[in-house]
């Protein structure tokens, strides 16, 4: 039973940089948060300021209600997942799991069978006696977890836990990670730059650049509703097709003179986007009234079993098409993209959502 | 291995065994010597085969003392130096594996100041500072006494540099993950950080027992009494100018037991001194 208030949040280092540059989030209640972006855009240190692992340069950061920015680490009753895992290499599973209580002060027997049990969930009981060197990566990776959930703690935060695993196991993990939170019901932050572990794990997806929120909001929200050009080129794979406008008397226009033929939602808009599987492709020449047509030549095709991709050249810049089952389409080809007007997306010179 | 021949194998062993007779032999001298009677060893040529004499020599060496030096027994120089090297390696590492743990994991006020402080006393050999030590030891009152002989040589700047680096591999998520587990400077200290550098101890401390073992210079300076000199010591002054006055069958009893405590040493440590030299193990 826990939430968390992050409010304008900044972190400025002494050397001056600005990783974090005024953060605000609310996480409900049970809820898992997934800070999601690329690298240096400051999640991971808005995560270690949530752990109180580095100070605050300006703002809060509340803990059900409470204002944790002078408080340790130890006392915000947080657990943590690491990258690289930090398990303590000369201690045994079950030490691993069993530190932190112990330096709680928890009773023995109450050690002992928290962290029985929390073996148990997560099918360790018969390594407890190993050394983190004897095991695998995923094995690492559970008693990481083991450790963290053992506390029984208000709030987990995770600092991209999977990205040592390979895809196979990673795919695994997301799931169970996702279970366990939902099962024990603990409010977590989760760092990633893997945009498909954040759509699939998160309640709320928090897309972050530079040091700022880019969109907040439920995933696939996000996905429909890109806030910037930012953002719909960062989530989803592959990304979004972004195309320049000229604007004109007669109407919008794409950067090689290309009439779009029907007006834009904004006169500012300057950004016109669709989705690889919002679009088609057509080799007939027939008129599609409310819909965005565009020659093309394909560069490429990436057929990847029950879908193929095909990479086009297309109003001076390149763009990508999802087409279901096995393309028919080869390199070189001259096409038609076709995608429906209602499934474009608008963003105006700052590269923000216009409607 | 590159070859196995029979010649190859041949020429590798010739090589050793004959590294080992080179090294081993004069040892062996001794040994040699030590179980002979004075008269035997004045009177060339010395026999190569030990003689009678192994227990009235060690005896007599170890409980009864020894005329050249005031009747000290050699059971009285081993546990002088004994006190020496233990208390010379035990405190530099102390003071060591603290100075580097200050230095690695804690911010402060002039703390790289420090770090070149520890370190530029590298480039200053004891010689160049024995004098005003020697006047801080005697105006302190510590001539003939242990804390003379072992304070002044446990500050170690190598052994400080030394733990610093292995501090450095620590890779900075274990420290949080610390933190979060709710340890402390101290708990840190002791359960993550003392067992993880117990290969670096090892090694250390054999190193440094040696070194302790060895002192000549300054257990010369600072004992003046005979029952507080060191083996080394000892051993010099047993041996005179004149070689008639020389009990050359202690000396060499002496000798020979000066060398055991380090061998001692060095075979029960051998498995961590090798580990902590060669394994990095984070």
């Amino acid at each position: 039973m826990a939430t968390v208030d992050l409010r304008d949040v900044k972190k400025v280092y002494p050397s001056g940089v600005e990783a974090v540059k005024g953060v605000s989030i609310a996480i409900p209640d049970k809820e898992l948060c997934v800070l999601v972006g690329p690298s240096g855009c400051g999640k991971s240190t808005l995560l270690r300021m949530i752990a109180g692992l580095e100070t605050i340069s300006a703002g809060t950061v509340a803990i059900d209600g409470k204002v944790v920015n002078a408080i340790g680490p130890t006392e915000r009753d947080i657990a943590m997942v690491f990258q690289n895992y930090a398990l303590y290499p000369h201690m045994k599973v079950y030490d691993n799991m069993a530190y932190g209580l112990r330096n709680r002060g928890t009773p023995k027997d109450e050690i002992d069978s928290r962290v029985r049990s929390t073996a148990k969930v997560l099918e360790l009981s018969a390594l407890l006696d190993r050394r983190p060197r004897e095991l695998s990566g995923g094995q690492r990776q559970r008693v990481a977890m083991g450790r963290a959930i053992v506390r029984n703690p208000k709030i987990f935060l995770f600092d991209e836990p999977l990205s040592n695993l390979d895809a196979k196991l990673r795919g695994q993990m997301r799931v169970e990670i996702k279970n366990l939170q939902r099962t024990l019901g603990v409010t977590s932050v989760y760092v990633t730059h893997d945009q498909l572990e954040a759509m699939t794990l998160a309640d709320i997806l928090v897309v972050m650049n530079a040091g700022l929120v880019e969109q907040t909001g439920a995933p696939l929200d996000v996905y429909e509703k890109p806030a910037s050009t930012f953002v719909a080129s960062f989530i989803g794979a592959p990304p979004m097709n972004l195309l320049a406008l000229t604007g004109s008397s007669s109407g919008p226009m794409l950067a090689d003179g290309t009439a779009i033929g029907f007006a834009a939602p904004e006169t500012q808009a300057v950004t016109l986007g669709f989705r690889p599987e919002d679009a088609d492709v057509t080799f007939n020449a027939e008129a599609l009234p409310g819909a965005l047509v565009l020659p093309a030549t394909v560069e490429a095709v990436e057929p990847v079993g029950a879908e193929s991709f095909l990479h086009c050249a297309a109003a001076g810049s390149r763009i990508i098409v999802r087409v279901s089952g096995r393309a028919t389409a080869k390199p070189g080809d001259q096409l038609r993209v076709v995608a429906k007007a209602e499934r474009l997306h608008w963003f105006d010179q700052a590269g923000k959502r216009v409607d | 291995m590159i070859g196995q021949s029979p010649l190859r194998t041949f020429i590798a062993h010739a090589v050793l065994i004959l590294g080992i007779l080179i090294v081993a032999f004069p040892i062996y001298y001794t040994f040699v010597a030590s179980t002979h009677t004075l008269q035997t060893i004045l009177r060339p040529p010395l026999p190569l085969l030990p003689g009678g004499q192994l227990w009235n020599n060690y005896s007599e060496a170890l409980f009864g003392g020894i005329g050249r030096i005031g009747g000290v027994s050699v059971g009285q120089l081993l546990l002088n130096t004994t006190i020496m090297a233990l208390g010379v390696a035990v405190g530099k590492i102390c003071i060591s594996i603290l100075s580097a743990y200050a230095i690695v994991f804690f911010r402060f006020p002039l703390r790289m100041t420090f770090f070149w402080l520890i370190f530029i006393t590298l480039m200053l050999p004891v010689e160049v500072r024995i004098l005003p030590t020697y006047k801080v030891m005697v105006d302190l009152g510590m001539i003939d006494t242990y804390a003379g002989l072992i304070i002044p040589l446990i500050a170690s700047a190598t052994a400080t540099l030394l733990f610093r680096q292995f501090f450095m591999t620590i890779p900075g998520e274990l420290v949080e993950a610390a933190r979060v587990d709710g340890a402390g400077p101290w708990r840190f200290f002791f359960d993550i950080l003392l067992p993880l550098s117990r290969t670096n101890i090892a090694a250390l401390f054999v190193i440094l027992f040696i070194y302790g073992w060895t002192q000549y210079l300054w257990p010369l300076l600072v004992t003046n009494s005979n029952d507080m000199n060191t083996i080394v010591i000892a051993l010099r002054k047993m041996v005179s100018f004149a070689d008639a006055d020389t009990e050359w069958h202690l000396v060499m009893v002496t000798a020979m037991l000066a060398i055991v405590p380090p061998i001692l040493v060095v075979v029960l440590m051998q498995r961590w001194f090798v580990r902590g030299l060669v394994e990095s193990e984070k």
